[in-house]
């Protein structure tokens, strides 16, 4: 079990106000944040929300407009970046085009001022760690992108730093060399136990990776929690929406007990629901039902939903296949392909939908 | 491949070098008129003898190359260092590498500023930079010597703060013309600093700065490497017409500090010595030639490759 109970960064109401009077932009507003030690922790959001912004603060190219930001309690938000114990990797990754990889390696604590012996010992280190050992004389526009984003890696840990930010350092890559590298960043993360503050827009990529991702949208965060938590249990519309497909149902609350909510449908069918710790739903509300946790029944009188097929879209692993309710509205539902051949449904047929234990949940808004 | 192919592909490479021959030929012309040819001129003058009222008689002589270093006395015809014309050499090769690095020091900033505004309004400071050249630069001479001349702005302003009671003495000094000269090179330096910082990409400077490289480190370590290709030809370009300078060190320097452009001047006007002038000029060619030999190749030792 790891150590997680002290904190490595705090954000507390941190702002960012760009220009002022009229033409005033505000990149984020009032962020609370408390990202824990050897976490892996990712800052998900589309482009434009705040993330790559609040993750500039931590690292120090930005200043906060509001609010202080703790580093094992001590307030860095002054520091510049060359006083704070916390290392990037650059998007692009930024190597330094007229040095080798050793160098761009090395150069951190060469700036440290640290003894050549201790450089060389932790530059031959940091190459193992991400397995370069043997493009250690290469200049950095001899290897590929795969390579550069490993040296970009290495050199951001080689001085150790307590807190190591992460802006989108896999999107410049194709498909499968992301796929390997996040493994690698995983791998990474356990062996140094250094926290790690991931900045992405892919949510898939943030759901397979994080120990905790923080969903944010137009400079603020909607939702901290771990992955399953912000798919599962999604508190608003946003959350919900960016995140995976999901089907949204307006419902009355019937009556509260405890952690579960009995909400009625539109067609009058009852169901349990779960909601949000800091919501006390009351009259009419939104659920949502992820498209997998809903399936396909021949039509039945104790069916949740009934309606008929729309259309189906066979994807390999999967089905797709939109249902029109009687309300008109559409319910996407992705059944696993588990038997071989078409799933026995089509077009225009008459059908009835169950929805899994647990899977409806209420939204703040 | 059959015999047929590998004819079709021989004839297109030839019909290819041809081309290239075709297409490059104006310029090869253009280089071979303007450029060899007048300087073959000046090498041929530079080795007969002069006629008495300019020009040259056409006989081969070696006067002109002896007396670019050595001189005959009149009297005893004891042959001395021609002391006068090193010491022209050299003031000139030295006020040019001032001038060179003047410019580096204050053009860098300038160009690392331009470079850093916001891309639309980069053109408006380059174009406040060229904007000098739009002007003569025998009355931007005349400018300055107005404003450091001994009743001029900068003395009367000195003298009315009471910062000084009696006029410094700023024009016909070499402190005169490395103003003039750095003024009027700045934008040869500035441009292709700015061509070079504007390529710079910036994120490596942020990426300096978070590997604990302080603001000096990251310029030393980071941006003067990368933008060392701006750094040589923007000396280049200062180096060479600051070293033949003509006009503003006889606006500003007077009569009395030559330069090599004014000495060359001299042996085509009031000197007569035409063989002098062209051998001169050679040596300043060669001297040229040298130094841009040892500075690129010492830059590029340690120079990057840039991205």
């Amino acid at each position: 079990m790891r150590k997680q109970q002290e904190l490595a960064i705090e954000v507390r109401g941190v702002g960012r106000v760009y220009g002022d009077g009229a033409g005033q932009v505000t990149a984020l507003s009032n962020i609370f944040l408390n990202i824990r030690q050897n976490e892996f922790f990712t800052l998900l959001g589309p482009s434009g929300c705040g993330k790559t912004t609040l993750l500039r603060l931590i690292a120090g190219f930005d200043f906060p407009t509001d609010g202080e930001i703790l580093l094992y309690g001590e307030d860095i938000a002054p520091l510049p970046p060359f006083k704070r114990p916390v290392n990037t990797v650059f998007q692009n990754y930024a190597l330094f085009p007229h040095m080798t990889v050793a160098q761009n390696i090395g150069f951190g604590l060469e700036m440290l001022g640290r003894p050549k012996t201790e450089i060389a010992t932790r530059v031959e280190e940091m190459l193992a760690l991400v397995h370069m050992e043997a493009m250690r004389n290469r200049k950095v526009m001899q290897i590929s992108g795969g390579q550069q984003q490993r040296v970009a890696l290495a050199r951001a840990l080689a001085p150790k730093p307590k807190v190591l930010l992460l802006d989108e350092p896999l999107s410049a890559l194709d498909y499968k060399l992301r796929k390997e590298m996040q493994v690698e960043l995983k791998r990474v993360q356990a062996e140094t136990g250094i926290t790690f503050i991931f900045v992405t827009h892919d949510q898939e990529e943030a759901l397979a990776m994080s120990d905790r991702i923080a969903v944010m949208s137009h400079g603020e965060v909607r939702q901290v929690g771990a992955p399953w938590e912000i798919y599962d249990r999604p508190a608003e519309r946003f959350v919900a929406d960016f995140i995976g497909e999901t089907n949204f149902l307006a419902a009355d609350v019937i009556s509260v007990d405890g952690p579960r909510i009995r909400v009625r449908l539109s067609n009058g069918s009852l169901l349990d629901a779960t909601y949000p710790v800091d919501l006390m739903p009351e009259g009419k509300v939104t659920i949502v039902i992820r498209p997998e946790h809903a399936q396909l029944a021949t039509p039945s009188s104790t069916a949740m939903l009934t309606g008929q097929i729309e259309d189906l879209t066979y994807l390999g692993t999967d089905t797709h296949i939109r249902v029109r309710l009687p309300d008109t509205s559409l319910f996407t539902i992705r059944q696993q392909n588990n038997r071989v051949g078409p799933i026995g449904f089509s077009a225009g047929d008459a059908v009835s939908l169950n929805i899994s234990e647990g899977a409806a949940q209420i939204l703040k808004d | 491949m059959t015999e047929r192919t590998r004819q079709a592909a021989s004839a297109a490479q030839k019909k290819e070098i041809t081309n290239r021959w075709l297409l490059s030929a104006p310029a090869l012309v253009l280089i071979a008129v303007a450029s060899v040819g007048p300087l073959l001129i000046v090498l041929l003058y530079s080795v007969l003898a002069p006629g008495s009222y300019g020009d040259v008689k056409w006989e081969l002589s070696g006067q002109g190359w002896f007396n670019v270093f050595l001189s005959r006395d009149i009297f005893d015809d004891t042959i001395s260092l021609a002391d006068a014309h090193v010491t022209i050499l050299w003031r000139s090769a030295k006020l040019a590498v001032i001038t060179t690095v003047l410019c580096l020091i204050v053009g860098f900033p300038t160009a690392y500023f331009i470079a850093s505004r916001a891309p639309h309004n980069r053109s408006i400071w380059l174009f406040l930079i060229t904007i000098p050249f739009w002007t003569n630069m025998l009355i931007r001479g005349f400018a300055i010597q107005e404003m450091i001349r001994n009743e001029g702005l900068a003395n009367t302003i000195l003298m009315k703060l009471g910062i000084i009671s009696a006029p410094i003495q700023m024009l016909y000094t070499d402190f005169a013309i490395l103003l003039g000269m750095v003024y009027v090179h700045l934008p040869l330096m500035v441009l292709p600093l700015y061509a070079s910082l504007e390529k710079l990409d910036f994120r490596l400077v942020e990426a300096g700065y978070d590997l604990y490289a302080t603001r000096l480190k990251v310029l030393w370590r980071i941006i003067i490497p990368l933008v060392k290709p701006g750094i040589i030809a923007g000396s280049i370009l200062v180096f060479i017409p600051a070293l033949s300078s003509y006009v503003i060190p006889r606006i500003l320097g007077g009569g009395k500090n030559l330069m090599v452009g004014n000495l060359i001047e001299l042996q085509f006007g009031q000197g007569r010595n035409w063989p002098l002038g062209a051998a001169l000029s050679i040596t300043l060619v060669i001297i040229v030639l040298f130094a841009m030999l040892y500075y690129v190749k010492n830059a590029g030792k340690t120079g990057g490759g840039h991205a």
